[in-house]
């Protein structure tokens, strides 16, 4: 009877432990997930308190998405890459490179569907370069090899341009940068209307979110990430991957090419210039690892959103850029300081 | 539990060099059906080499594999995971940021076609998972757990889950229990007790007498990239199988 009860005591024990243990280990996936989403809906509270008539009108949020729609690609680009413990420091050259190309094409007459397609395959076979450097040439580091291809790329841009801007570009080629989808039809104004490059992130997030979360390659890019040494042994061609994922890079590179070409309708030297380095702060703000194997395309996206509010944000209150970048970087230090105590929790040592 | 059993796996003048080094010369190995095989030696006595070339990483330099008594060129992992023959890494080659299902079936996910594109099966990952999981009365909170999260032992008992989850005939386990807590290790051991029940063929590298002694039919012992020695595990005992490892006989 005596040891019946200790059982039943014990029992007792067990089961307080496990709900404190479940509440506690419940929480730390959901935080890990949407903590960088709480901290995006904290933002927009701060700045609508800030600017309550400016900030969320229809005209500036469609605004802070249309900035933030080139520099949504590289992210997404250089997110895949990180995800595989790598690094691309090209994108912002490729976007150069193909853009230019695009003008070049665009000026010497050629019908908008190629012009349109072009700057997608151009940057297509710069992330292709890049992919196979790394893997054939055995790079000791995708650092390395894209680094020289940042200089590579945009020297090649300047050198078939001249390094001259070439300006003015059909509707079709626009489109997707600077069209606009009426809503006149639900009863709203003329001037609400819905910028396609808004619809081309979601349509582009969702299917690279699909790629990455339900397909076998994406979840190799993960194992790559995790255990590059466990995907080998798993019969992952691993060389193959990477040179996908730097091509989708390059590929996204492409996108934001066209979308640049949109919104700006030309093609300049300097576009994309130090573009990268917003990409990577972009993912690691939103809670991808530079170790590789962690991060979410949701996460992406909140990174991206958090960086153009802010600069929007910060605009409209007229406080100059230079503190911009320090408010930029301090978020980047933050951020990761965080990602850093999620870990120590997180995680078995 | 003897060489009566089916043999499965037979390794013959197996010869590797790396350059002008030798690792490996001439050596022959057996397995048969339901037994476990020790293999014991220094370190640099060629035992990683050898398990290296059972599983196709390395090509031999001469030499041939015979797998239930054919002839096999392996080109790659996959040949040998094709044939039933699997390897557990002793870095686990486990991909930490993934859940427990996840790695058990990486590189072999089940998918299903909606239209023309494959997607993850996520449901059946899941339950092949807690399937399997629970014929080797393996026990972790759930399938869906990052490995990151586990401890020694069950990262050990997931990497060997993940070997077998194909059917595999022969299974190599480099030093599986090198890693682990003491009260871990005799956990291992049960695994593949459980595995050579089920007729499966196991091979163990280690360095540990107590693991050979508890698992093991029969031991063999490399030396300078040798066959040095080879017993039934009844017929030697521990100071033997030591000095062998330090080339005394």
């Amino acid at each position: 009877m005596k040891s019946l009860v200790g059982l039943w005591e014990k029992n007792k024990m067990d089961d307080k432990e496990k709900k404190q243990d479940s509440l506690y280990v419940k929480l730390i996936p959901y935080f890990e997930k949407y903590g960088i989403l709480l901290l995006l809906v904290i933002m927009i509270l701060v700045m609508h308190i800030l600017q309550p008539d400016v900030f969320l009108s229809w005209r500036n949020v469609t605004n802070v998405f249309k900035q933030i729609s080139w520099q949504s690609m590289l992210a997404l680009g250089v997110f895949m890459v990180i995800v595989t413990a790598g690094i691309d420091l090209s994108v912002g050259s490729i976007m150069m490179l193909s853009l230019m190309i695009l003008a070049i094409v665009a000026k010497a007459g050629a019908p908008w569907f190629i012009v349109v397609l072009v700057p997608l395959f151009a940057g297509f076979l710069c992330g292709l370069i890049n992919g196979l450097g790394i893997t054939l040439l055995r790079m000791p580091h995708p650092f390395i090899m894209t680094l020289g291809t940042l200089y590579i790329f945009r020297g090649t841009g300047n050198l078939i341009s001249g390094g001259t801007p070439i300006s003015g570009f059909t509707d079709e080629v626009r489109y997707l940068g600077h069209g606009r989808i009426d809503l006149t039809w639900l009863g709203l104004e003329k001037s609400q209307y819905l910028p396609v490059s808004l619809v081309l992130i979601a349509v582009v997030y969702f299917v690279f979110w699909v790629f990455l979360n339900h397909s076998r390659t994406g979840k190799w890019i993960y194992a790559i990430g995790g255990n590059p040494s466990a995907a080998r042994a798993s019969g992952i061609n691993v060389n193959k991957i990477l040179i996908i994922v730097y091509s989708l890079c390059g590929f996204l590179s492409g996108i934001g090419a066209l979308i640049l070409a949109g919104r700006t309708d030309s093609g300049y030297p300097n576009a994309g210039l130090q573009s990268e380095l917003d990409a990577i702060a972009a993912c690691i703000i939103g809670g991808a690892s530079f170790f590789g194997g962690r991060g979410t395309v949701l996460g992406v996206f909140a990174g991206v959103m958090i960086m153009g509010i802010l600069r929007n944000g910060l605009n409209l209150m007229d406080v100059s850029s230079f503190w911009q970048q320090v408010l930029i970087g301090s978020i980047i230090v933050l951020a990761v300081y965080v990602d850093v105590l999620r870990r120590d929790f997180g995680t078995r040592k | 539990m003897t060489s009566t059993n089916k043999l499965l796996l037979e390794a013959k003048g197996i010869t590797k060099y790396f350059g002008t080094i030798t690792a490996l010369e001439n050596v022959n190995l057996k397995v048969h059906e339901g037994e476990c095989l020790g293999v014991v030696g220094d370190n640099g006595a060629g035992k990683s080499t050898l398990m290296k070339v059972l599983s196709g990483l390395y090509k031999p330099s001469a030499g041939a594999l015979f797998f239930e008594g054919k002839e096999h060129i392996l080109d790659s992992p996959k040949d040998s995971q094709n044939l039933g023959l699997e390897m557990v890494y002793q870095d686990l080659a486990l991909a930490g940021n993934l859940p427990i299902g996840e790695n058990i079936f990486l590189g072999r996910e089940p998918t299903k076609n909606i239209g023309f594109l494959k997607f993850l099966d996520f449901k059946k990952i899941q339950e092949m998972t807690s399937a399997h999981l629970e014929k080797l009365k393996i026990n972790v909170k759930s399938a869906d757990q990052k490995v990151e999260e586990l401890s020694g032992g069950q990262r050990q008992a997931v990497a060997i889950a993940r070997s077998t989850a194909f059917n595999a005939k022969v299974v190599i386990m480099d030093e599986p229990t090198a890693a682990l807590a003491i009260k871990e290790v005799g956990k291992v051991l049960d695994l593949i007790n459980k595995l050579k029940s089920t007729g499966v063929g196991v091979i163990v590298i280690s360095h540990r007498m107590d693991d050979i002694f508890t698992v093991c039919d029969r031991v063999m012992a490399l030396f300078q990239g040798t066959n040095f020695a080879e017993s039934q595990l009844d017929k030697t005992s521990r100071d033997e199988v030591i000095g062998w490892i330090m080339g005394k006989k």
